[in-house]
């Protein structure tokens, strides 16, 4: 037993020899928790997970003998867990509106029982080790939980449950080291958070993650188990991108974990996702999600923790076989969180005030997404991507920086697209994908095999589009050829009818790779058909006022993902138009008459 | 203890008393600081340690000298009485009255550095508030709980915008139940004058109360204002069923009482000598907005940040923004282009509109109408840039629509009387108004059917002979 020597905001120095850096400590009447980030002499420093108001240097403090860990087990899906993964509704019910401190309780649900079904092939005597599967629960109607061997347990199977209901804690197996004791295990098991859970190896990540979002998937793809960054300043719609992913995206297991951000938008991902379907599986989205939250107004060091939190959780249903998206809302939260600590121990700053181990905490926690074989063979993957909210909207600062360094995909925002409402607000030319080339086997196969070419099409049309806008500002538009003005159309027709996406469209919130891919090639066909007619001497304005182009714009929101038939047949409605026009010029004559 | 007073400061500076020995001292309680002529100040202990305390004076160090300086350390925290009493009441930031009667007294005392709400606990704000300014309630709509700040610079009519937001902010059929908590830090006497006669005038002083801290008076006291009036704030949400408008002016003031503690403190400093938890500082004042499921009332606040040389990018409304639900931001060349309210509406944001406007709550085509408005006049500026080149008479005839929409938009929506109040569909009239000077087929972010019942093109005067 220790006592507290002194008390610096939401860091402790106190008096507790033999603890161990990472060890959980609680201190005071209060019994706040913390963890012990350093140590000299008999002396630690302890950093607190809720506000340390009201404790006193004398109070006594003490060493709890394990590291932060999660409670791994049925009963995460669905919920929504605090900063330490105490599950918020419980909270609730125990200290009402507000959040009181010093409250212990279990994430998961003690009392509540599961049907156990063991697994079939097991039997008792058998070898089993870390990460193979006793058995499973079904936790909700599309997800089967597998119960497994905590990861570095190895031994012969002593003791099987039959089926039947239990609670998280009532053992449903044993297991006999070769030297030590016989282990009990219950349907969870704990896991420290900043250790990453083994695997057997690395596996290349090549099958894109379908967000639904089109600039995404067609432009800058992501696969699953890659790593991706959304930076934006503030307006951007950092959030409204990370809520799209969260909703859409065709991953088993969504973890959201909300960092350091606004309360009001985590009660609307809160109050929003029972509504949602799965698009993938027509099941109501809150049963493959799990949220942790810790808002701006809560206590720094459990959000430096709530990422580990959640990324730990994310790898627990990776090793059950499972393609798992986190989503880190926002990584430069915790960044601060780290760097306030770091400011308290008064440790040298080195840029922006941040600590020198920013690079490398960034570093080895987007590290902890992949894909892989897991210890039972299975592939699974995890899939990361935080958002980034650099100050000023200045992607040379050392959190955007150190982060682009890392990741593989890089969906930069843009105030100007923001300003004008070009939602999402993707800058194309900022962005970039490390995944195109393992994307575009699966979109060839899948969808269509000019897939890449159209990609890459539409990308040149965008940038030649942004010279020739460099021009017009110069020297105004009548600079401009025919051909040229035809191009400012054909990107602008690709920016308002395939890049745009309103979040909000009932229609166009979600966007299937086949209808993603339908639309652009629509865009492109029309810009082809003009540029072919124009050669032919129609005048521009005349393709300019076609009343079809402001239809095309509007095709994203009118035909359904289901409704591909129609949208092809838009094709011909198009083709129609442009041979009209054709005839119209190689007969001027009859026309005239 | 509570009895016990100390002479141990051995040292001052930057509204921080240094106290040495005085062991197990509770952080966060409140001490009373006794000057050499004894008078009282106000203390907060910020750190502890067997060894030394240290207090933050709200009403600063000024004239203290260390070895006439008593301090005692109460063994409560910062707590606010609170009762209907409130109400018509004007007070310093500790709560001490200003307005020459007597102080409030009240069984019910809360501390002034509330526990956070529990995420679970929230209600999603979604009840279109209209404010009667077009830039607002039709692009940047303002629902309850939200917190909107305004983003200004100096000079520009902030202070007038936030005091018609106020007189003129209601939900219809609740007129009764609404209070307005006014906390104001550093702010000029002539503009302290202004919001309070602007109360009286429009008659609802009664359902103020204000929390006023001067330009001269201490900054440290700045550090407590906003809390123990989000105190009062929540009381008036939560106990009394009100649905409360705080507004808060200037948060920029705030933010620098907040650094000259932290560079006495000695803390690592982190962008433009700002400590590095000024964001979860902030975080804190900010997130006290908001809804909480089954209490009837609500707590909407509107920050004023004046950015340092308008710098959108200067750390306090760099921070804001990524705290509150969006911004309303000033233009210094609207106001010189005598455009009131000179809201710049393509960087200025609401989050919380999409969940508050539309069917069942303003007007069906609210949403797209918005969008539409955005889209229009983002493209109008750029026609306008490049007239600015070329000039106008290069352009072609599409973009000369485009300028003429521009003009039209500035000094026929956004721009509106001071005593002005428009209702939301008045507001989206004028919206259809001025985007009737664009073609139908530049229209698409509104629906084919939305054009055909409001959209009436009005060609260019002079266009007829061109055609």
């Amino acid at each position: 037993m220790g006592e507290i020597l002194e008390i610096n905001g939401p860091i402790l120095t106190v008096r507790l020899p033999q603890v161990v850096i990472g060890e959980q400590v609680r201190v005071g009447s209060l019994a706040l928790v913390g963890e012990v980030i350093g140590r000299e002499d008999d002396r630690a420093t302890v950093q607190v997970y809720e506000a340390t108001e009201g404790l006193r240097p004398g109070e006594q403090a003490e060493a709890l003998g394990h590291p932060l860990s999660v409670e791994l087990g049925p009963g995460l899906l669905g919920g929504i867990f605090d900063g330490v993964q105490r599950p918020l509704d419980a909270i609730q019910k125990a200290s009402g509106d507000r959040m009181a401190r010093g409250l212990a309780l279990p994430a998961l649900d003690r009392a509540r029982k599961w049907r156990f079904e063991p697994a079939p092939d097991l039997h008792i005597g058998a070898r089993v080790h870390g990460g193979m599967a006793l058995g499973s629960v079904q936790e909700t109607a599309s997800i089967t939980h597998k119960i497994l061997v905590p990861p570095n347990l190895r031994g012969k199977l002593v003791d099987l449950a039959p089926a039947g209901e239990y609670t998280v804690e009532q053992a449903i197996a044993r297991i006999q080291d070769r030297h030590g004791p016989v282990a009990k295990l219950a349907l969870f098991h704990r896991w420290p958070v900043r250790t990453p859970r083994p695997f057997r190896r690395r596996d290349p990540a090549d099958e894109p993650l379908i967000t639904g979002q089109r600039v995404l998937d067609t432009f800058f793809p992501l696969v699953k188990g890659g790593k991706a960054a959304v930076p934006g300043p503030f307006g951007a719609g950092k959030t409204v991108i990370q809520h799209q992913i969260a909703r859409w995206c065709d991953a088993r297991i969504v973890i959201y974990v909300g960092c350091g951000e606004r309360g009001n938008e985590l009660v609307d991902v809160l109050e929003s996702m029972p509504k949602l379907t799965d698009p993938h599986t027509g099941r109501p989205l809150m049963e493959r999600t799990l949220i942790v939250a810790n808002t701006s107004n809560m206590p720094v060091v459990a959000r430096e923790a709530s990422v580990y939190v959640g990324i730990t959780i994310a790898e627990y249903f990776r090793d059950q076989g499972l393609d798992v998206v986190i989503v880190a809302d926002s990584t430069s939260r915790w960044a601060e969180a780290l760097r306030e600590v770091a400011g308290r121990l008064r440790q040298m700053p080195v840029e922006e005030g941040y600590p020198a181990y920013l690079a490398s905490h960034l570093a080895s926690f987007y590290e902890r997404a992949g894909r892989v074989e897991t210890l039972s063979g299975d592939t699974g993957s995890v899939t990361l991507i935080g958002s980034v909210s650099p100050p000023g909207g200045d992607f040379s600062e050392p959190v955007t920086s150190h982060t682009k360094e890392i990741i593989q995909t890089f969906w930069a925002l843009s105030k100007q697209l923001a300003d004008a409402r070009h939602y999402p607000a993707v800058d194309w030319t900022e962005s970039f994908s490390g995944y195109v080339a393992a994307s575009a086997r699966w979109w060839e196969t899948n969808v269509d095999k000019s897939w890449a070419a159209r990609r890459a099409e539409a990308l040149a049309l965008l940038s030649q589009a942004e010279e020739l806008a460099r021009i017009v500002n110069l020297v105004g538009m009548e600079a401009l050829s025919a051909a040229q003005r035809w191009t400012l159309e054909g990107a602008s027709l690709i920016r308002e009818g395939v890049l745009q996406q309103s979040a909000l469209d009932e229609v166009d919130s979600y966007c299937s790779p086949g209808k993603q891919f339908l639309l652009l090639d629509l865009a492109l066909f029309i810009y082809h058909e003009g540029m072919t007619l124009l050669d032919s001497g129609v005048p521009v304005q005349q393709l300019l006022g076609l009343p079809l182009l402001s239809k095309a714009r509007r095709y994203k929101s009118r035909y359904r993902s289901e409704e591909m038939e129609a949208l092809k047949a838009c094709r011909d409605e198009i083709r129609g138009t442009f041979d009209r026009i054709r005839t119209e010029y190689t007969k001027p004559v009859e026309r005239a008459r | 203890m509570k009895e016990m007073e100390f002479r141990t400061a051995s040292a001052a500076r930057g509204g921080l008393l240094f106290m040495k020995g005085v062991p197990g001292v509770a952080l966060g309680d409140r001490a009373a600081v006794r000057d050499h002529r004894g008078r009282l100040r106000n203390g907060l202990v910020i750190r502890s340690s067997n060894d030394l305390v240290l207090v933050e004076v709200f009403e600063g160090t000024d004239g203290l000298d260390l070895e006439r300086t008593w301090v005692r350390f109460l063994e409560e925290p910062f707590e606010l009485p609170l009762s209907r009493e409130l109400l018509g009441r004007v007070f310093n930031g500790v709560g001490r009255p200003l307005d020459g009667r007597p102080p409030l007294l009240s069984p019910l005392k809360r501390p002034v550095n509330g526990a956070p709400v529990n995420p679970a606990a929230r209600a999603y704000p979604r009840e279109f508030i209209q404010t009667g300014i077009s830039a607002i309630d039709g692009m940047n709509s303002l629902v309850r709980g939200q917190k909107l700040p305004v983003f200004s610079g100096s000079g520009l009519p902030h202070n007038r915008l936030a005091a018609q937001i106020v007189r003129q902010a209601r939900l219809p059929g609740e007129e009764g139940r609404f209070a307005v908590v006014f906390a104001a830090m550093g702010v000029s006497h002539s503009d302290a004058r202004f919001f309070q006669e602007d109360f009286e005038s429009s008659g609802v002083l009664g359902q103020v109360v204000m929390f006023v801290n001067l330009a001269d008076d201490p900054p440290i006291e700045r550090l407590i204002l906003p809390r123990t009036a989000l105190t009062a704030a929540e009381y008036l949400a939560y106990d009394l069923d009100l649905h409360v408008l705080v507004v808060m002016t200037d948060m920029t003031n705030y933010a620098e009482a907040l650094r000259e503690v932290a560079t006495a403190k000695g803390d690592v400093p982190s962008r433009k000598g700002y400590p590095g938890y000024l964001y979860s500082d902030l975080a804190e004042v900010y997130e006290r907005a908001g809804r909480i499921r089954e209490r009837r009332g609500s707590v909407t606040m509107i920050p004023v940040v004046s950015m340092p040389s308008d710098d959108i990018t200067h750390p306090i409304p760099d921070l804001t923004g990524y705290i509150t639900e969006g911004q309303v931001v000033l233009a210094r060349d609207l106001n010189a282009r005598h455009v009131y309210p000179p809201v710049a509406v393509l960087p200025s944001l609401s989050r919380l509109m999409k969940d508050g406007i539309g069917r069942n709550y303003t007007r069906d085509d609210h949403p797209r109408v918005a969008s539409q408005l955005f889209a229009s006049y983002a493209r109008a500026l750029e026609v306008r840039n490049l007239a600015a080149i070329i000039g106008a008479e290069e352009l072609t005839e599409g973009d000369r629509r485009y300028l003429a929409f521009a003009d039209a938009f500035e000094n026929r929506f956004v721009s509106q009387g001071e005593t002005e109040d428009r209702t939301i569909f008045e507001t989206l009239s004028i919206a259809w108004e001025v985007l009737s000077l664009l073609p139908a087929e530049e229209l698409i972010r509104v629906s084919e059917e939305e054009i055909a019942g409001h959209h009436r093109f009005q060609p260019l005067s002079g266009e007829v002979h061109a055609a």
